[in-house]
């Protein structure tokens, strides 16, 4: 059996490998624009500027949160090294009408919908469960439990049906998972309720090739993308390390969303560059060439030499970007050091909207005794 | 008074609630044009439409997660599971999902969503049609866990669960569901999560919800022809539970039996038996004995009235608890 499996691992690899020239890509690894026959991206050059900017600060807000974490101020941290363009790209499609569910890996959609990388970071410091108020920046709280939150998502765009809130100034959903969520129940149900519902939701996979330590190979047989056909609505591949294809498919599918035509599911492939958090080795478990072939295609690198290439930001546009972002970083390090612990009573904070008699009691004891302390100490 | 089932009570019940706020729903496997397997929701996709009266696909988990996210949009889902046994795929979006949320989001969200289980045996039916599982919900916090017993409270209880802020895990007795009562429309309703004492007696306290408040009852009256005062308690909420009400009756009555269908290990008995041993400790004649279900799987139909408590059982621990 295990002879048999792993055959099949390898031979299931290489056919998912054969698929990876089928997807929408508008900026090459060389930083070169490319043509595609559905999809087009023109921005005004501050716009293109603007993009990089998210990258490189996004990038270095992980960096930062890799650092802070090794130093014992952070208790874990996902990066997201290598998949900057794939949340940049998507999360500058959205609108202020629409809402975004996030997994708990999206920290650059986060900082494309304001919220403050320091209340991010409080969630990995063990400071709240979730530190900002979703509906003031349309953006859900991350959820860690994977796939549960693509539920969410559906339910929330079968409530903007019921409100009329489509049309081309309406609400769209969307959602981010990733490769391994694919195989959740709850990924599923969403897809078909979505369907069936004809929910104004986009689901965004990022495949960045990994599951912790599970390959693609181990999550499906055929290309993600393709799993939509199956559920009635239309998948798609994009260069997720194209950040101008994935603002570009994303922008086209919330439009379909917010007009009333459904749900679409997006595959955004890239590669998770890093380890799956801070607590992962990868070096057990693949190999560095791989990583090496996709530092190749590196988000960030290509986006850099075509505003080069194509003189849309000069030196002092770069050089502004790396000040903002040595601020940005001292920032984050301080107000992550700096962040109080909760009192201790906030255990008992926001249970319930209402009274429970239990709660009730048990805070009270809680109380009296941490105050007990406090007596036997003056 | 006009007399009406349990299931009637329940559907005028969600029909105020559907009356009353545009944005109460209901969502389920067949609640729509079939009006529920028990007919709880007969009628109302016709009166309230198709998008406040939802069938949904025909998936647990995908029911309470697209319910809480419509409670994130502004909206009250009333979810129906169709059998107690069919509540555990959606287990996590309750468990992880619907009780933890508000927490999480330091109280900017409120997931006012009721979840509707009809639970218990007692109706012959096959497997995963007759267990007990709200110690699992109560024994979550950020749930509240409520049953009701009785027509009225079917009635007032589910509209009370409704336009609760918090998540409500709803249990409603299905072997009683063709049981009539009186509705009581002119009386105000008592708070959802408080005990009621349904029958004064002096020599012993036995406490139950759901089902086994009738057999409680029907105990009482056995036990009075017999010379035993028994003092009956339908606990209604769970989760919170209404001490006060059951220790202020342990300690006029200095004994407490409780009973419910779910195993008595670690079931909501075993927690009402330290609490009240606590709370009542100097005025307790006996120990607090706990009648239930036994550490097994739910027997098969032919077999479930040796697993469930009944009269004999009831008034077995009864007359144990009065010979200390």
């Amino acid at each position: 059996m295990t002879v048999d499996g792993s055959a099949k691992a390898v031979s299931m690899g290489d056919s998912l490998a054969s698929f990876d020239s089928e997807f929408v890509q508008l900026l090459t690894p060389e930083g070169k624009r490319a043509e595609h026959p559905e999809y087009f991206l023109d921005l005004p050059a501050e716009d293109y500027r603007a993009l990089y900017r998210d990258l490189v600060l996004v990038r270095r807000i992980d960096a930062e949160a890799i650092a802070l974490q090794r130093q014992g101020e952070l208790g874990l941290w996902p990066s997201l090294l290598g998949q900057e363009a794939a949340q940049v790209g998507s999360a500058r499609a959205v609108t202020d009408n629409d809402y975004v569910f996030p997994a708990y890996r999206e920290h650059g959609v986060a900082w494309c919908r304001g919220v403050d990388p320091l209340d991010v970071l409080a969630f990995w410091r063990g400071v709240s469960h979730g530190g900002w108020d979703p509906s003031e920046k349309n953006f859900h709280l991350y959820t860690v439990v994977v796939g549960a939150q693509v539920l969410h998502a559906v339910g929330y765009a079968m409530g903007v049906q019921r409100d009329s809130a489509l049309g081309p100034d309406g609400t769209a959903v969307l959602v981010y998972f990733g490769d391994g969520a694919t195989s959740q129940g709850d990924v599923n149900e969403a897809f078909n309720f979505a369907s069936v519902f004809n929910a104004p939701v986009v689901f965004f996979c990022q495949n960045n090739q990994w599951a912790i330590s599970e390959p693609l190979a181990r999550q499906t047989r055929i290309p993600l993308y393709q799993r939509a056909n199956g559920f009635g609505f239309p998948g798609i591949r994009v260069d997720g390390n194209d950040v101008l294809a994935c603002q570009a498919v994303t922008a086209q599918a919330l439009r379909t969303a917010r007009e009333g035509g459904g749900p679409t599911l997006i595959e955004a492939y890239t590669y998770r560059m890093g380890a799956h958090t801070t607590t992962d080795d990868p070096t057990r478990y693949r190999l560095a060439s791989e990583l090496q072939e996709w530092q190749g295609k590196d988000p960030l690198l290509r986006m850099r030499t075509f505003l080069d290439h194509d003189k849309l930001a000069g030196q002092d546009f770069f050089g502004d970007v790396e000040r903002e972002s040595d601020e940005l970083a001292a920032r984050v390090r301080s107000g992550c050091v700096s962040m109080p612990d909760p009192q201790p009573s906030a255990i008992f904070d926001h249970v319930y909207a209402e009274r429970h008699a239990l709660l009730d009691e048990e805070r009270e004891q809680f109380t009296a005794w941490i105050d007990s302390f406090e007596e036997s100490a003056r | 008074m006009s007399q009406i089932t349990l299931v009637k009570g329940l559907n005028s019940g969600l029909r105020k609630a559907l009356e009353n706020d545009p944005k109460v729903m209901i969502m389920g496997e067949d609640v729509g044009k079939l009006g529920g397997v028990f007919r709880v929701t007969d009628g109302l996709q016709r009166d309230f439409g198709e998008d406040r009266v939802v069938d949904t696909p025909l998936a647990e988990s995908g029911i309470i997660g697209t319910a809480i996210g419509l409670a994130l949009r502004g909206y009250r889902p009333v979810c129906e599971i169709q059998f107690d046994g069919f509540v555990y795929p959606a287990y996590d979006q309750i468990v992880s999902q619907l009780a933890k949320m508000r927490m999480r989001s330091l109280g900017h969200i409120t997931l006012p969503v009721v979840v509707r289980i009809p639970f218990g045996g007692g109706i012959g039916s096959v497997e995963h049609h007759s267990e007990s599982p709200e110690a699992y919900f109560a024994h979550t916090a950020g749930l509240k866990v409520v049953a009701c017993a009785n027509p009225a409270d079917g009635h007032w209880m589910i509209q009370q669960a409704i336009t609760c802020d918090d998540p409500v895990i709803f249990f409603e007795p299905k072997r009683r569901y063709w049981e009539k009562g009186e509705l009581g429309t002119s009386v105000a309703p008592d708070p959802l999560h408080s005990a009621r004492l349904v029958r004064s007696g002096t020599n012993c306290t036995v406490a139950a919800y759901g089902s086994m408040v009738k057999v409680c009852l029907d105990a009482a009256s056995v036990a009075e022809a017999e010379g035993a005062s028994l003092e009956v308690i339908d606990l209604r909420s769970l989760s919170p539970l209404d001490m006060e009400t059951l220790s202020s009756s342990v300690r006029r009555t200095g004994r407490l039996v409780t009973v419910h269908e779910a195993s008595v290990f670690l079931g909501m008995g075993s927690e009402i038996a330290a609490r009240v041993t606590e709370q009542c400790f100097y005025s307790l004649q006996a120990p607090v004995l706990r009648v239930g279900g036994y550490h097994t799987p739910y027997p098969p139909a032919r077999l479930e009235e040796n697993y469930l408590p009944d009269v004999d059982r009831v008034l077995d621990a009864v007359d144990r608890a009065l010979a200390y």
